[in-house]
């Protein structure tokens, strides 16, 4: 009982720590911990106030270094001031309405605004399950909604202006992201109620950045010069690193996503490295057999194809059926990238559709049929693999159709009022100078 | 006077200048440059997007030497740059008409 106890406190004092020295409320936690009783469990508390800041790392700096090295190094702080600004301004409005929207009672489609500015949520009120602080859960979930719009950046980077990525990030949080997240993951929302499964966001984050970064490839149109000059990747150095960053802190998010420092986040952890793995080989060894050489960006590309596709299956697929999702996953996201991609010949330049939106397409759909008992999954009551797998697509239906057609609609409006090309010769001599003011690199 | 211009593989830069300096030749200059001949450039693919590059880097190197050591010197940069390969590159000559050594203000072959 004592060592029970004084382990437990020690474990709750290096959570504390690492928390205060990042700039969070540290003390409170420390001293609602030793007050409350209201707090369930500590070590679900530890994992997911863990897991949020790995979510964090994602973003900043992984996502911004991986998309940053693919760009030009005229574009590369425009790339990286974009990531950096959509997830502040997506934080804020996750106060404003965001949380509220998403995970209240509401309609089918979307919330209501009772937790709107954090109404009724403070230190002593817990999630849903009763295990975490409230303030865990949204701040968990804050990370989420802060992601997913900075994803779609990379597919339309290099010729958008720095405003107009701010304004598309806060309309499409409000009409794309906060409906999609409550369908999905809300007890009342439309998917969620028909048994659609998606354990950490393959069609609410990864679906709908993919099809969003494509409709703003194609509505920003071309980068000049595109199929014509040498837009080769200013650094995969830092593309690599960042890829790193996102493997690492993509653990947050997948063994996160159950919410408690439980099985269930154990199995998650395992498929976010196995089908990870298998994708990053497979990506390889397709482009080495169809190209002649195996390529770091192949491969680092392919370890982001294997994580999104694992996403919506994490802690619901055995460890080989993630395996299969993976080497899925990894070739059929190269095949999209590679060939796909030149027979349309649209530019997404750092390829969020190729890879998020189509990865997430073959995870989504192949959680319905991993998900099965017989096939090494968890299972769900009832299953039915033609049923479970039907709704799986229904899903990537509503996810593509509702983001397609609302991220269109925001595109086409932002290009009327306030534009969102830069001039042609702000274009050409990039964005770093001419929206920031500022160069990458002075050598 | 003459100005040897001679564009080499980059590789073999230090072995042209022992070979220079072995010779007697005091000073030169080396500028990167990029360009083609007949040697052929190559192929970078970065996911679906395919690039031919076919601009290689190569090094240039310019001595002035008095006309009497020009046919010394042009047998010491080709018989430290040659590899046999296609792309080892090429020598120009071409005169020199005046020369200034800004420190001291001697003029031609003394400013060598």
């Amino acid at each position: 009982m004592t060592f029970a106890h004084s382990a437990r406190a020690a474990f709750l004092a290096s959570a504390a720590g690492l928390i205060a020295t990042t700039g969070f409320a540290g003390t409170a936690l420390a001293q609602a911990a030793a007050a409350a009783p209201a707090v369930a469990d500590k070590g679900d508390t530890a994992w997911m106030l863990t897991s949020t800041l790995l979510v964090l790392l994602m973003i900043v700096p992984g996502l911004a270094l991986f998309y940053g090295g693919l760009v030009r190094a005229k574009n590369m702080l425009s790339m990286l001031t974009q990531v950096l600004a959509v997830a502040c301004l997506s934080m804020l409005m996750w106060v404003v309405v965001g949380y509220s929207l998403v995970f209240t009672e509401g309609s089918p489609l979307i919330g209501g605004f009772s937790k709107a500015f954090l109404a009724g949520v403070a230190k002593d009120t817990v999630n849903s399950g009763g295990t975490i602080p409230e303030y865990v859960f949204f701040a968990f979930q804050m990370t989420f909604a802060s992601i997913t719009p900075a994803l779609a950046l990379g597919a339309f980077a290099e010729r958008t202006r720095f405003a107009a990525t701010l304004l598309f990030s806060l309309l499409w949080g409000v009409f794309v992201y906060y409906p999609i997240a409550h369908m999905v993951w809300q007890s009342d929302g439309y998917l969620m109620k028909l048994g659609a499964l998606d354990f950490a966001g393959g069609t609410v984050v990864h679906i709908n950045a993919g099809i969003a970064g494509l409709v703003g490839a194609l509505i920003v149109g071309k980068r000049i010069g595109f199929g014509k000059d040498l837009m080769a990747p200013h650094s995969l150095t830092l593309t690599f690193t960042g890829g790193a960053l996102l493997w690492i802190g993509w653990f947050g998010f997948n063994a996160g996503s159950a919410l408690a420092a439980n099985d269930v986040a154990a199995l998650a952890l395992v498929n976010t490295l196995l089908a990870t793995a298998a994708a990053a080989l497979s990506w390889m060894v397709v482009e080495w057999l169809d190209k002649g050489k195996a390529s770091l960006l192949g491969t680092v590309s392919g370890v982001i194809a294997g994580l999104v596709a694992i996403t919506p299956a994490a802690g619901l697929v055995g460890p080989l059926g993630g395996i299969v999702l993976g080497l899925v996953g990894g070739a059929v996201s190269f095949f999209f990238c590679t060939t796909v991609k030149n027979i349309f010949g649209y530019d997404d330049t750092a390829d969020v559709f190729g890879v998020h939106g189509v990865a997430g397409i073959v995870g989504s759909i192949g959680t319905g049929v991993f998900v099965s008992t017989s096939l090494g999954g968890v299972g769900v009551e009832n299953y039915d693999m033609a049923t479970q797998v039907w709704n799986q697509v229904v899903a990537v239906v509503v996810a593509v159709v509702w983001c397609g057609v609302i991220s269109a609609i925001i595109f086409k409006g932002i290009d009327l009022t306030i534009g969102l090309r830069p001039a042609t010769d702000a274009e050409r001599e990039g964005l770093d100078i001419t929206d920031h003011g500022e160069r990458a690199y002075n050598m | 006077m003459k100005i040897v211009m001679a564009i080499i593989k980059p590789f073999k830069l230090d072995e042209v200048r022992d070979a220079l300096t072995s010779l007697g030749v005091h000073g030169l200059t080396v500028t990167e440059v990029r360009g083609y001949g007949r040697q052929k450039g190559h192929t970078e693919i970065y996911r679906g997007a395919e690039y031919a590059v076919s601009f290689l880097p190569k090094v240039k190197i310019e001595v002035a030497v008095a006309s009497d050591q020009v046919e010394q010197v042009i047998g010491a940069i080709v018989g430290a740059a040659r590899t046999g390969q296609i792309g080892d590159g090429k020598i120009f000559v071409t005169s020199l008409e005046h020369a200034v050594r800004i420190r001291t203000g001697e003029v031609d072959a003394d400013a060598l």
